[in-house]
């Protein structure tokens, strides 16, 4: 992989890409049209680029909310099992065992509506109205206090909502552990055990130990 | 001529100029049934014609840990890697993590739509994919969780569980950068978003820089079409990164101006510390390692001498060096790496040892070419705690016993 490889690489790559089209020859890849367009960038970003026309209030999001997201996430959004929590949990990430939610956690409120709008329900996804989804989404933000219940969540008014952890991330500041030459001899006085993975036995039992191999 | 269909070339050789030519005595056209040479009783050189592992190697498939999520069609299994050698991993154990099930694609259904911030934008079908220039190139791709379950202390005692959240493999495709260089980037072009066709339509966004760099657009892993769960026919690579962000089952890249903080950006694969503030944006894969052989998955069956086997690999670049502990990290030897090193992709160290029977702390570190050492975990912790899920990379050790069991450990 020498650099002299990659330049040619590059240059024969310029040369290919910049290849002229004649007439009559099939083109690579062809424009859509806006209303294509329009119909597969479904996406929406924290400062409501993509956001939708529509409108909801906690108080019809309820009632979508039982009827589609209940029976996984719970009626007051607790969950159920193992699916994710979707409410609760606000200060409680210096916890020990801290309650990640898109209330307690999430910086932005746009995200909830995007995420809702391209991937839930599980197993039935984008067969909500936006309408239904601005409505699923005042519903969450309402029942943890972060909106009034009769608040109306649009396109406008989504990207103004404050969440409580806006300010909770910084940028990866990685490397983030010592560096340096590493010791080779005589690093450590004393090893000790401190974990044996056997003892806590969550390990599947199907782990395919042959005798000897 | 070889075939296992004779009958489909007596005819034609029969007819037209070439049999002539063959009637003429010009040409002499020999047709030889592999059947024939066939050593079995049934005669069988097509009964497999997808071939497979030998029914003795059974136990080297992916393996799933049921507890870690809601349902199997958003989660993940592990690449079986105390039984593969060499850096490739095979197509059919290659790890797969989900976040909507394991989509299923036509491709000559399937577009790839490149939009936003540009001049022209454009729909690619497969074909037209594969009639721009293309590259093979080997990478590595690893989950950020990979090793995650380890945070809080030694908790699955398997190679496979610990570090199977990683595979490595030759990829066929085309530079992101062709792709919207065809298009033409608006100045103000600062941001990428992919998206997935699956039932998740998965999005991740990252910087331009990566998109102009080294992203790749592959339709073909180690010579053959992409496998569904890897995101057939089309998907996106972004070499060294969480392997989140290259999105499988592309149809979708958008050109923007900022971030776009997607729930797999904000909610997920962010690095959460004890203060409660979290690491954002926390891209690069880095420098990691593992012994393959022993791990706990095998069995020592006694003194004598073995090879060890193991893997290293780092998203900053090469592997420059791999350090070995019998001690528990008291002293450290260093092992030959094999050829290829290459730059974001799995490299591999042997290392021949003889056992003496004893019980023994082995452990492997890795060094890359940016001079970063693979931290212990206590290192790890002191920096980030233990609420992290995410980016592991602390040595791991292996404790074998005087019976010749290996079992998953941490030491301090």
């Amino acid at each position: 992989m020498s650099r002299s490889r990659d330049l040619l690489l590059a240059a024969f790559l310029a040369a290919t890409v910049a290849m002229p089209a004649l007439a009559g020859e099939r083109p690579i890849g062809r424009v859509p049209t806006p209303e294509e367009i329009a119909r597969w960038d479904i996406d929406a970003r924290p400062d409501g680029l993509g956001l939708p026309p529509g409108r909801g209030t906690a108080r019809e999001g309820e009632e979508i909310y039982l009827a589609r997201c209940a029976s996984c996430h719970g009626e007051f959004g607790e969950a159920v099992g193992r699916w994710p929590q979707l409410v609760g949990g606000q200060g409680s990430l210096t916890w020990d065992e801290p309650i990640k939610t898109a209330t307690s956690y999430w910086p932005y409120a746009p995200t909830v509506f995007d995420y809702i709008k391209r991937a839930m329900p599980f197993g039935d996804a984008q067969s909500l109205t936006d309408d239904e989804v601005y409505a699923i989404t005042a519903f969450l933000l309402a029942s943890d206090g972060i909106i009034p219940e009769d608040f109306v969540v649009d396109a406008e008014s989504l990207p103004k909502i404050v969440m409580p952890n806006a300010d909770g991330f910084i940028d990866d500041p990685r490397p983030d552990v010592p560096g340096g030459e590493p010791c080779m001899k005589d690093c450590v006085a004393e090893v000790v055990i401190v974990g044996h993975a056997r003892k806590i036995g969550v390990t599947p039992e199907d782990k395919a130990r042959p005798v000897t191999d | 001529m070889l075939t296992i269909f004779p009958e489909i070339f007596e005819s034609p050789l029969r007819a037209s100029l070439l049999g002539k030519a063959i009637a003429a005595g010009l040409v002499e056209v020999r047709i030889h049934d592999i059947r024939a040479y066939a050593t079995d009783r049934h005669r069988k050189v097509d009964d497999e014609p997808y071939g497979k592992p030998s029914k003795y190697e059974a136990h080297v498939v992916r393996r799933n840990v049921e507890w870690l999520t809601a349902s199997t069609e958003s989660s993940i299994n592990f690449t079986p890697l105390p039984w593969l050698n060499g850096i490739i991993t095979p197509n059919g154990v290659f790890f797969e993590r989900h976040h909507g099930g394991r989509a299923e694609i036509d491709p000559s259904a399937h577009r790839l739509l490149v939009h936003g911030l540009v001049e022209k934008p454009l729909v690619y079908t497969m074909e037209d994919l594969k009639r721009l220039p293309c590259e093979d190139r080997i990478w590595f791709l690893e989950c950020a969780a990979n090793g995650g379950m380890e945070w809080r202390g030694a908790q699955l005692d398997g190679c496979q569980y610990v570090r199977g959240m990683i595979g490595c493999a030759q990829w066929t495709g085309v530079r992101l950068k062709t792709l919207l260089e065809r298009s033409g980037l608006k100045p103000n072009a600062k941001w990428v978003l992919a998206e997935g066709a699956d039932a998740s339509a998965l999005t991740r966004s990252f910087p331009i820089e990566k998109a102009l760099d080294d992203a790749f657009v592959a339709y073909a892993q180690n010579g053959e079409a992409l496998r569904p769960g890897q995101g057939y026919p089309v998907r996106l690579i972004l070499p060294g990164w969480e392997a989140n962000m290259s999105v499988k089952w592309l149809r979708r890249i958008e050109v923007g101006d900022a971030p776009w903080y997607t729930r797999w950006e904000t909610s997920k694969y962010t690095d959460l510390l004890p203060s409660g503030k979290a690491y954002k944006f926390t891209w690069v894969q880095e420098a990691n390692s593992v012994i393959t052989w022993p791990a706990p998955e095998h069995k020592i069956d006694g003194p004598g001498q073995y090879m060890i086997r193991g893997l290293a690999w780092s998203g900053r670049g090469r592997i420059v060096r791999v350090d070995l502990t019998f001690d528990g990290g008291k002293n450290w030897v260093t092992a030959p790496l094999q050829e290829p090193i290459l730059p974001k992709a799995l490299t591999r160290f042997y290392y021949p040892w003889r056992w003496d029977g004893s019980t023994v702390i082995i452990a492997s570190r890795a060094i890359d070419e940016t001079g970063y050492v693979q931290p212990t975990i206590t290192q790890l912790r002191n920096a980030r705690g233990r609420n992290s899920i995410y980016h592991n990379n602390a040595i791991i050790t292996w404790l074998v016993n005087a019976s010749g069991e290996v079992e998953n450990v941490q030491v301090a």
